[in-house]
């Protein structure tokens, strides 16, 4: 394994990232992301059914991954900020400048509720030797993530597998 | 309550019990929103130069978590707003396009109850375009074994997705 690969290795398993999400759950965007997909779920569009079947509002599970995406620009910082920060390192060491998404799995626990302020843990559990895709070749990585709210209950677990890879010459 | 919610429950559904279809015409507006509404601000959601020239494929395309809603979506429109989505992992096997139509479709694989007592159906679904599976999902959506029954109000050790 090289010198790289070495670095790499050592991140595996470990929390890397850990962070709050710049800004509490709020309702504008799961009308935003409802709206989106014509999601009709009357839990999100009727409080007081809301409130009779989940104790009150709460945002749509799979906007897990919404909460932790930072904003585009904010004052102060001169490069846009990524989310799953994590991929982006493994991207900029292992020299692969395109990647994509390939799996993703999530689990859910406690509902996001507006209001919630969620913080996250970013865990990478693999990197797999190169491989070749009709994409290119590249590797596959397998990374964690854990979401949290302000009472430290799991809200929800993310699973994503990336393939990091460097485009043929034509 | 406002509306009459549909609630399905787990005594009315069977293994092998197909989802109705879903089929759902993709325009660039369907990507871009769904890219801005999960806040996935990359270039290849939003802008076709950089999909084609960096990315090497034909187009803007669905984002990840877009898909997850899509998915969602298409499983709760099945349920109604009782089904409690416990576990849901899916596989991106091609991109979906503007111009393109998708299709979902499910299947129920199984049905059982845990020992909280807790209803779960495990649905496999499919994202087709032009028959061709583009993403695979597996999820895993708990039921009202009853229509007193409310997964929702499931919590801790009562909560195992």
């Amino acid at each position: 394994m090289s010198k790289l690969a070495a670095e790499i290795q050592s991140w595996i398993g470990q929390v890397r990232y850990e962070e709050e999400a710049e800004f509490p759950v709020e309702r504008g965007y799961v009308y935003t992301s409802c709206a989106a997909v014509e999601n009709g779920n009357p839990l999100f569009w009727d409080d007081k059914l809301a409130e009779e079947i989940t104790g009150g509002p709460i945002a749509a599970p799979t906007m897990l991954s919404v909460w932790f995406r930072p904003h585009h620009w904010a004052p102060g910082r001169s490069q846009p900020q990524q989310p799953l920060q994590i991929h982006f390192d493994l991207k900029q060491k292992l020299e692969l400048p395109e990647a994509v998404m390939t799996d993703n799995e999530m689990i859910f626990y406690e509902p996001a509720r507006p209001g919630d302020r969620l913080r996250t843990r970013q865990i990478l559990r693999s990197v797999s030797d190169v491989k070749r895709t009709k994409l290119g070749q590249g590797r596959f990585w397998v990374i964690e993530v854990e979401t949290l709210n302000q009472n430290d209950a799991l809200v929800g677990k993310e699973s994503y597998t990336g393939f990091g890879y460097r485009r043929d010459e034509a | 309550m406002t509306t009459t919610p549909h609630v399905l429950t787990a005594d009315r559904i069977k293994p092998g019990d197909p989802l109705p279809p879903l089929a759902v015409d993709v325009s660039a507006t369907t990507v871009v929103l769904g890219a801005i509404a999960s806040r996935d601000w990359r270039p290849m959601h939003h802008d076709k130069d950089f999909a084609v020239q960096r990315n090497g494929l034909k187009d803007i395309f669905l984002n990840t978590p877009n898909q997850a809603a899509w998915f969602e979506r298409y499983l709760t429109d099945w349920t109604g707003p009782l089904g409690r989505l416990g576990r849901m992992k899916f596989r991106m096997k091609d991109s979906i396009f503007p111009g393109d139509t998708m299709v979902f479709h499910g299947v129920v694989e199984k049905l059982e109850t845990d020992e909280a007592g807790c209803s779960w159906a495990n649905v496999a679904l499919s994202l087709t375009v032009n028959e061709k599976t583009m993403t695979e999902c597996a999820a895993r959506v708990a039921l009202p074994i009853s229509a007193e029954d409310n997964p929702w109000k499931r919590r801790g050790e009562n909560w195992k997705p």
